[in-house]
C-alpha cells in the first residue's frame, strides 16, 4: 500500500510536499477543533428533561476572533504559496541554462522532439521519439508543450510536474530531476477514449549516459 | 394563531378563492408553488437515482477493471462486451454522472424543490409572484432532463467529454467520436438554464415584494436568505453557460470555430466561460444547503442561531467572492501564472466566510438543549463533512500543492465531500424536516436513524480514501488505473472504495423505501411536529392551496428558541403575538393574484 505522494525525484518535490504537510497541519488543527467541538457539544448539551438552552444571539468578540484567525492564516498561506508558485510556474522562471525538449501531445501519445547536433529545436536535424522522454539528471529541463488536437495534460507524478498541453498554444514547463531511473508520464486531462492509456516513460540519465544516448539517436535514430 | 387579524389591502383570502380543480390542474399542470416543489422533488430524486446507477458502474470498473460487471450483459455491445465496460462507455458514464448529479439532481433538489416550496411559506404569502412562469420552469427542467437522458439511446451514445465539456474535444465529433449525444448535451443545458433563470426571477421577485407584514429582511430565516442569494447567482451565472453551450453547439453544427484553434478559435475560452459559470454554480449547490441546515440546527439546538447577522453577511460574502475564483480551476491550463496568483488569493479568502459559518453552527449548538431528530443528525453530519470538504479545498487553492493534485482523485474526493457530505446530507435533513408540510405525514424516525448511520459510515469509507489515491497520483476519468505501474500498489484502496460505494448505494434504498412508504403509511403529522418558529407551521399539514386565508403578521426573528418571553415553552413562533408586541404596518406591495 502507498499512503503518500509518489517517489520524490525533482527539485520541486521538496517545497511542494513540504507545503502540503504544512497545510495538512493547519487544516488538521481546524479539523480537530471543529470535530471535537461537535462531539463535545453533542454529548454535553444533549436534551435532558427540565433543562433549557442558554438564550443568546451570539457574541461580536467571538465573530471577530473566528473571522480574523482564518483571514490571517489564509493570507500568510497565500504569500508562502505564491513564493513557490513563482519559482515553479512563472514564465520568467525558466532557468537560462535549461535544456529544451519539445513535447507534442496528440490522441493518444506523446511525441518528444530533441534538438540535433546544432543544439536548437525547430531545425532540420531535430529528431522525434514516441512516448519516451530522455533527460540528464541535475539539469534544468524546459519542456516546450504543444498539442495536435485536444487539451492534454503532461503529468509526471514523481517530479510534481503538471502542465496542460493546449492546441494553439505554446507553453513551457520546467523542472530538474534529482534521481536517475525510469518514471511514468500520464495524461491528466480527459482527452478522449484512449485517455487512460496515454502513458509514456521518462528516463533520467547521468550526463555521460545521456550524451551517449543522444549520440546514438543522432547517428541512427533520426527520422 | 394568536395574531390579530389584520386586513392587508389588496390581499386575497387564501384557500377561499380556490374552487376544486381537476386532477390535471391540481397535480400535473399546477401553478401552486408547493405542488411544483413536490414535482421537482420526485423528478430530481429519479435523476439522483440515475446518477447513482452510473456511479456504481464507474466504481465497478475502477475497482475491478476488466472483470465482467454483474448485470452488464443487459447492456448493448456498444457499451459492454462480455460484461466488460468499454472505454468509450466508461467516459460516457463519468460525463453523465457529473452532468446528472450537478444539473438534474443536486441543483433542482436544493433550488427547484426548496426555493419553490419554502419561500412563500416562510415569508408568508399565497404563492410565487409569477406562478405560470414557475410552472413553465418545472416543465422545461423535466424536458431538459429527458433530452439529456436521450443521449444514451442515440447512435454513438452519450457525450464523452466530461461534465466540464472541455473544448475542442467536445466541439469536434471527429475527436470525441460522438455526434448526436454531444449536441443533445448543449440543447439540454440551454433548456435547463432557461428553466433556472425563470425560477430564479420568480424567487427574487417574490422575496422582495411578497413578504408578510413584519417580515423584515433581518427577520427572514437563513434558508430564505440563502435561497435569495442563490437565485441571484443563478440568474447571473446560468446565461453565461447557456451562451457558451450555444457557441459549442454552433462549433459542432454550423462550422464556427469559437473553441477550436484550427481556424482561429481559443481552447481556453471555453474553460473561462464554463468556470465563470461553474464556480458560482458550486455555491448555488451549497448555499441553500447551508441555509436549511442553519434552520434545522437552531431548531435541534433549541437556541437562536449564533451570529445571525454574520451568517447573512457570510452568505453574501461567499456569493460575491464566488465570482472572483473561477480561475482556480485553471491553474494548470496554460493561463498566465500571474493570474493564478490572483485567483489563489481570492480562493483562499473564501475560506473565511465558510469558516464563519462553521463556527457559528458550533456556537449555535454550544449550551443548547440538543434534540437528535433525524433532520438534526443529518444537519450535524453536514457540518462535520462540509468541514472536511472545505478544508481539503485549501490544498488545491495553494497553487504549488495543486500541481500534483489537480485532475486527480483528490479533487474527486473534495467535490464529493462538498456535494455529498454537504449538499446531500443537507437534503437528508431537509426532506424529512419539511416532509410533513408536503404530505401531512412523518417519515419513519427509526429507519431514518439507521439510514443516517449507514450512510455516514459507508460514505466516509467511499470518499475519504480517494484523497489518498489522488495524492498517489491517480488521474481523474481514467478507465483503468492498473495501466500505470505507479498506481498499481494502491489498487486495494480502489477495491475498498468500490465495495463501500456499493454499500453506500444500497443504504440509499432504505431512504427511498422510507420516503415512499411514509407517503401512505407514515404517522400523521401534528401541526408543528418540530416545535419550530417558522410561519409555515401556522398552517395545517399538508398546507392548503393558496396557503393562508389571512396572511399572518410577523412579530420577531425566526430563531427565538428558549426566549425568556416564551415562558415554559422553548420556542416562540414568528407569528405569535405577545401582549407586548405591536402589529407591524400592513404590507405595502399587494399580494399578487395567483
Amino acid at each position: 500500500m502507498h499512503w503518500w505522494f509518489p517517489t520524490a525525484a525533482s527539485t520541486f518535490a521538496g517545497p511542494i510536499d513540504g507545503l502540503f504537510t504544512a497545510i495538512l497541519i493547519i487544516t488538521g488543527i481546524a479539523f480537530v477543533v471543529v470535530e471535537v467541538g461537535l462531539i463535545t457539544f453533542i454529548v454535553r448539551y444533549r436534551a435532558r428533561p427540565g433543562r433549557k438552552a442558554f438564550y443568546t444571539h451570539g457574541s461580536t468578540r467571538a465573530e471577530v476572533i473566528w473571522t480574523a484567525i482564518p483571514a490571517v492564516t489564509m493570507v500568510a498561506l497565500g504569500l508562502v504559496s505564491n513564493h513557490y508558485w513563482v519559482i515553479i510556474k512563472d514564465r520568467k522562471s525558466v532557468p537560462a541554462n535549461a535544456y529544451h525538449v519539445g513535447v507534442h501531445a496528440k490522441q493518444f501519445e506523446w511525441q518528444v522532439t530533441y534538438a540535433g547536433p546544432d543544439g536548437k529545436l525547430g531545425t532540420a536535424d531535430d529528431f522525434t521519439v514516441r512516448n519516451q522522454l530522455h533527460i540528464p539528471v541535475d539539469q534544468p529541463i524546459a519542456v516546450e508543450l504543444s498539442s495536435e488536437d485536444v487539451v492534454h495534460s503532461f503529468f509526471v507524478p514523481a517530479f510534481r510536474v503538471k502542465q496542460d498541453a493546449v492546441p494553439g498554444m505554446h507553453i513551457v514547463a520546467w523542472f530538474q530531476a534529482t534521481k536517475t531511473g525510469e518514471f511514468e508520464i500520464g495524461c491528466a486531462e480527459l482527452c478522449g477514449m484512449g485517455h487512460y492509456k496515454m502513458r509514456a516513460r521518462v528516463f533520467v540519465h547521468t550526463p555521460a549516459e545521456f550524451n551517449a544516448w543522444m549520440a546514438q539517436q543522432a547517428a541512427g535514430g533520426t527520422e | 394563531m394568536t395574531s390579530v387579524a389584520h386586513a392587508t389591502p389588496g390581499a386575497h383570502g387564501g384557500g377561499a378563492h380556490h374552487a376544486p380543480m381537476s386532477f390535471w390542474r391540481k397535480y400535473i399542470f399546477s401553478t401552486d408553488h408547493k405542488i411544483i416543489g413536490i414535482q421537482f422533488l420526485f423528478v430530481s430524486l429519479f435523476f439522483l437515482l440515475v446518477g447513482g446507477f452510473l456511479a456504481m458502474q464507474i466504481r465497478w470498473q475502477l475497482g475491478f477493471p476488466g472483470k465482467p460487471m454483474p448485470g452488464g450483459g443487459i447492456l448493448p455491445e456498444s457499451m459492454v462486451v462480455n460484461g466488460v465496460i468499454l472505454p468509450e462507455y466508461y467516459i460516457q458514464l463519468v460525463t453523465m454522472h457529473g452532468t446528472f448529479m450537478v444539473f438534474f439532481a443536486i441543483m433542482p433538489l436544493l433550488v427547484g424543490v426548496y426555493a419553490n416550496f419554502l419561500i412563500p411559506l416562510k415569508i408568508g404569502t399565497h404563492d410565487m409572484a409569477f406562478p405560470r412562469i414557475n410552472m413553465a420552469s418545472f416543465w422545461l427542467a423535466l424536458l431538459a432532463g429527458l433530452i439529456m437522458l436521450a443521449g444514451f439511446f442515440v447512435p454513438d451514445g452519450a457525450p464523452r467529454a466530461g461534465w466540464t465539456m472541455y473544448a475542442p474535444l467536445s466541439a469536434r465529433p471527429d475527436l470525441s467520436g460522438v455526434t448526436i449525444g454531444q449536441k443533445l448535451w448543449c440543447i439540454s443545458i440551454v433548456a435547463l438554464g432557461l428553466s433556472s433563470v425563470m425560477g430564479s426571477v420568480n424567487y427574487i421577485t417574490t422575496i422582495i415584494n411578497h413578504r408578510a407584514p413584519g417580515m423584515t429582511w433581518f427577520r427572514m430565516p437563513l434558508s430564505v436568505w440563502a435561497l435569495f442569494i442563490t437565485a441571484i447567482l443563478a440568474v447571473l451565472a446560468l446565461p453565461v453557460l447557456q451562451g457558451a453551450a450555444i457557441m459549442l453547439l454552433f462549433d459542432q453544427t454550423i462550422g464556427t470555430h469559437f473553441f477550436d484553434p484550427i481556424a482561429g478559435g481559443q481552447a481556453l475560452l471555453w474553460q473561462h466561460l464554463f468556470w465563470f459559470f461553474g464556480h458560482p454554480e458550486v455555491y448555488i449547490l451549497i448555499l441553500p444547503a447551508m441555509g436549511m441546515v442553519s434552520d434545522i440546527i437552531a431548531n435541534g439546538s433549541r437556541k437562536p442561531i449564533f451570529g445571525y447577522h454574520s451568517m447573512v453577511f457570510a452568505i453574501v460574502g461567499i456569493a460575491f467572492l464566488g465570482w472572483l475564483v473561477w480561475g482556480h480551476h485553471m491553474f494548470m491550463s496554460g493561463m498566465n501564472p500571474t493570474l493564478g496568483s490572483t485567483f489563489m488569493v481570492s480562493t483562499l479568502l473564501i475560506a473565511v466566510p465558510s469558516a464563519i459559518k462553521v463556527f457559528n453552527w458550533l456556537g449555535t449548538m454550544w449550551r443548547g438543549n440538543l434534540r437528535f431528530h433525524v433532520p438534526m443528525m443529518n444537519a450535524i453530519g453536514f457540518v462535520s463533512m462540509f468541514t472536511i470538504g472545505g478544508l481539503s479545498g485549501i490544498f488545491m487553492a495553494a497553487t504549488p500543492v495543486d500541481i500534483p493534485l489537480h485532475d486527480t482523485q483528490f479533487i474527486v474526493a473534495h467535490i464529493h465531500y462538498v456535494l455529498f457530505g454537504g449538499s446531500l446530507f443537507a437534503l437528508f435533513a431537509a426532506i424529512p424536516y419539511w416532509y410533513p408540510k408536503m404530505f401531512g405525514r412523518m417519515m419513519d424516525e427509526r429507519i431514518g436513524k439507521i439510514h443516517f448511520w449507514l450512510t455516514f459510515i459507508t460514505y466516509n469509507f467511499t470518499f475519504f480514501p480517494m484523497h489518498i489515491i489522488g495524492m498517489g497520483g491517480q488521474m481523474r476519468r481514467i478507465y483503468d488505473p492498473t495501466v500505470y505501474d505507479f498506481l498499481k500498489p494502491q489498487q486495494p484502496l480502489n477495491v475498498l472504495i468500490s465495495i463501500s460505494a456499493f454499500a453506500l448505494f444500497a443504504s440509499q434504498l432504505l431512504f427511498a423505501f422510507n420516503f415512499l412508504w411514509s407517503l401512505k403509511k407514515g404517522k400523521r403529522a401534528p401541526q408543528n411536529p418540530w416545535d419550530d418558529n417558522g410561519l409555515e407551521w401556522s398552517l395545517p399539514n399538508p398546507a392548503p392551496h393558496g396557503n393562508w386565508e389571512q396572511i399572518p403578521n410577523v412579530y420577531r426573528g425566526p430563531y427565538e428558541f428558549s426566549a425568556p418571553e416564551a415562558g415554559n415553552a422553548d420556542f416562540l413562533p414568528q407569528y405569535v403575538k405577545l401582549p407586548t408586541d405591536r402589529d407591524p404596518a400592513p404590507a405595502i406591495a399587494p399580494a399578487a393574484g395567483h
